[in-house]
């Protein structure tokens, strides 16, 4: 059961645990951001987790002052069926985060959408170029101070 | 900085990718050369605007970058921007080839968010359409998948039978394409029995013209040894990589959200997961032909079991009242002005919800700080996760097994790009 994480969290990262909370029957448990890896290797290799499928890591702009973005990562066991949400957060001006490739290489595409629509750098992915913008835009369009119309100016046309 | 210059800089960047994936190519032959192949965003068996840069050496396939954002409209920043209700025609484009099953994802994660529940017949209803919407996409996977190995036929049959069903959204819903069906807490119309009557008649003669197609296919052997054994991969590499859906299945993997995490009323009725452990082109093919079949008898239970009820859930604070009492009553006008003009305002907090879409799971993780639009909204589209393992897939293989590989993937470009 999902407790059994959270007590395994607990026990072994006590430092990294920076909060836990319930919505919905769904936990999301925030952590320290340089123990990301560690305790993602210990949720997938752990026998009373088994988290081997990452359903899904994105990143958010909470726009704060301090610890601007999160990164979300929506964890899934295949053969314990429960679901786990870990969160990290960024500060704006030094917005690096570990990455969790080595762990699942399926984060890569979702790290680079990251860091496409945030500006967030995932330290070790090896292949960290923008998903969807072109690679000459300057600006990531999901934080919340780009405006819904975008920048006038900011794609490049073709001359007429 | 012009666009020459700027698309100097993106082409560098994208060689320099290729480069460095560690694939040395050596020389023996003057007539052996490596050749950097660009395949899209306009190709037809990119199935939309994917763009594959591939390296080849020969005719062998040494490296593959898939290039992705030819049709990225911005689908999470227009979602923090409208109301929950806004949304949901933006969702028919998402996977544009099941756009019923897009709607229902999207309300039943706003459902899950503001804590209700929509009645029993639109759960049924909402079922039904899921798996019509299944089954028109993975016709047209069989289909086009067959015409990128070469039999065109089978092609055109599928669309036939895939025109019936646009013809029972069209009657259902008032639109062939672009559905928004459901509401928050219900959907838009109720079905009627001429619906129910329509959709029996069309699986009465469907099994046979399905038959029909895939005899085209299971014992032909060119598709067969198109297929066999192309573009494989592990059941381990397949999780790691987070594939999801028939290909997922296609290596051995049990795991479909209908089964691990019922939604709606699947729980109530009996069907089975198909599995394939060969994880080849072929194997995706016959997990998507066994699925079509698997809904066919769930559409079937569905229609046996539907009960008679209301549609709508009442919770007159969230969900859209019925337009004939809007006109007439005070008190469903007053509710109608203030979800369209001031929204549902869910209770802060996130939420992901997935459901079993037709090419995986399709999910939906929402942020709400109690504002009438979502905070955040990231939409877990499965086509975008399986195309990221398009490159194992094709790799050592012939340049002409891409064509066959990205057909058995199936991926759609509206969800991939969002």
């Amino acid at each position: 059961m999902i407790s059994t994480v959270v007590e395994l969290l607990k026990t072994r990262f006590p430092g990294s645990v920076i909060s836990i909370s319930e919505f919905r029957n769904e936990t999301t448990v925030v952590l320290r951001r340089e123990d990301i890896v560690d305790v993602c290797m210990a949720l997938r290799d752990d026998e009373s987790c088994r988290f081997d499928y990452l359903s899904d890591l994105c990143g958010a702009d909470a726009y704060t002052p301090e610890n601007r973005f999160e990164v979300v990562y929506n964890l899934l066991s295949l053969s314990h069926k429960h679901r786990i949400r870990l969160k990290i957060t960024a500060d704006e001006t030094d917005a690096r985060v570990p990455s969790v490739t080595s762990v699942w290489p399926g984060a890569e595409w979702p790290e680079r959408e990251a860091y496409d629509m945030y500006g967030i750098h995932f330290d070790g992915n090896k292949d960290l170029r923008r998903m969807y913008m072109p690679e000459d835009f300057d600006y990531h369009p999901l934080r919340k101070d780009f405006p819904l119309m975008g920048i006038p100016g900011a794609m490049p046309l073709p001359r007429k | 900085m012009n666009i020459d210059q700027a698309l100097e800089v993106r082409n560098q960047k994208i060689l320099a990718a290729l480069e460095n994936q560690d694939t040395t190519v050596e020389f023996d032959d003057a007539l052996e050369n490596a050749m950097v192949l660009n395949m899209g965003p306009q190709h037809p068996a990119t199935h939309g605007v994917l763009r594959l840069l591939i390296k080849l050496d020969g005719e062998t396939v040494a490296a593959c970058v898939p290039e992705l954002g030819y049709l990225h409209r911005g689908y999470e920043k227009l979602a923090e921007n409208c109301s929950f209700h806004e949304f949901i025609p933006h969702t028919d484009r998402l996977d544009y080839i099941s756009p019923l099953m897009n709607n229902t994802a999207y309300v039943l994660a706003v459902e899950k968010l503001i804590g209700i529940e929509a009645p029993r017949r639109t759960q049924f209803i909402r079922v039904i359409i899921s798996e019509l919407a299944r089954i028109s996409s993975h016709l047209i996977a069989i289909g086009a998948m067959a015409m990128d190995v070469g039999a065109l036929t089978v092609f055109t049959w599928t669309f036939t039978e895939r025109e019936k069903l646009y013809d029972i959204f069209e009657s259902l819903t008032g639109a062939r394409f672009t559905t928004s069906y459901t509401r928050v807490g219900g959907v838009a119309q109720d079905m009627k029995p001429e619906h129910a009557a329509m959709i029996s008649a069309f699986l009465d003669q469907f099994p046979a013209k399905l038959d029909e197609s895939v005899r085209l296919l299971n014992t032909n052997r060119i598709f067969i040894e198109r297929t066999d054994g192309v573009g494989v991969i592990s059941r381990e590499k397949a999780v790691a990589m987070g594939m999801t859906g028939p290909c997922l299945r296609g290596t051995g993997v049990e795991h479909d959200i209908r089964r691990f995490e019922p939604y709606l009323v699947y729980s109530e009725l009996d069907f089975d997961v198909p599995t394939f452990t060969e994880g080849d082109a072929l194997a995706r093919y016959y997990v998507r032909l066994n699925e079509i079949k698997q809904s066919v008898l769930i559409i079937r239970q569905a229609l046996a079991k539907i009960p008679t009820g209301p549609i709508h859930a009442f919770e007159p604070k969230k969900v859209l009242p019925r337009k004939d009492r809007v006109y007439t009553k005070m008190e469903e006008l007053i509710h109608d002005f203030m979800i369209i003009n001031f929204g549902i305002e869910p209770p802060a907090g996130e939420i992901y919800h997935a459901v079993e879409g037709s090419k995986g799971e399709l999910g939906f993780y929402i942020q709400s700080r109690g504002g009438a639009q979502p905070w955040r909204m990231k939409i877990r589209s499965p086509s975008f996760m399986n195309i990221q393992s398009v490159p194992l897939l094709v790799k050592d293989e012939l340049i002409s097994d891409i064509v066959a590989i990205l057909g058995s993937v199936d991926p759609v470009m509206g969800e991939a790009d969002k």
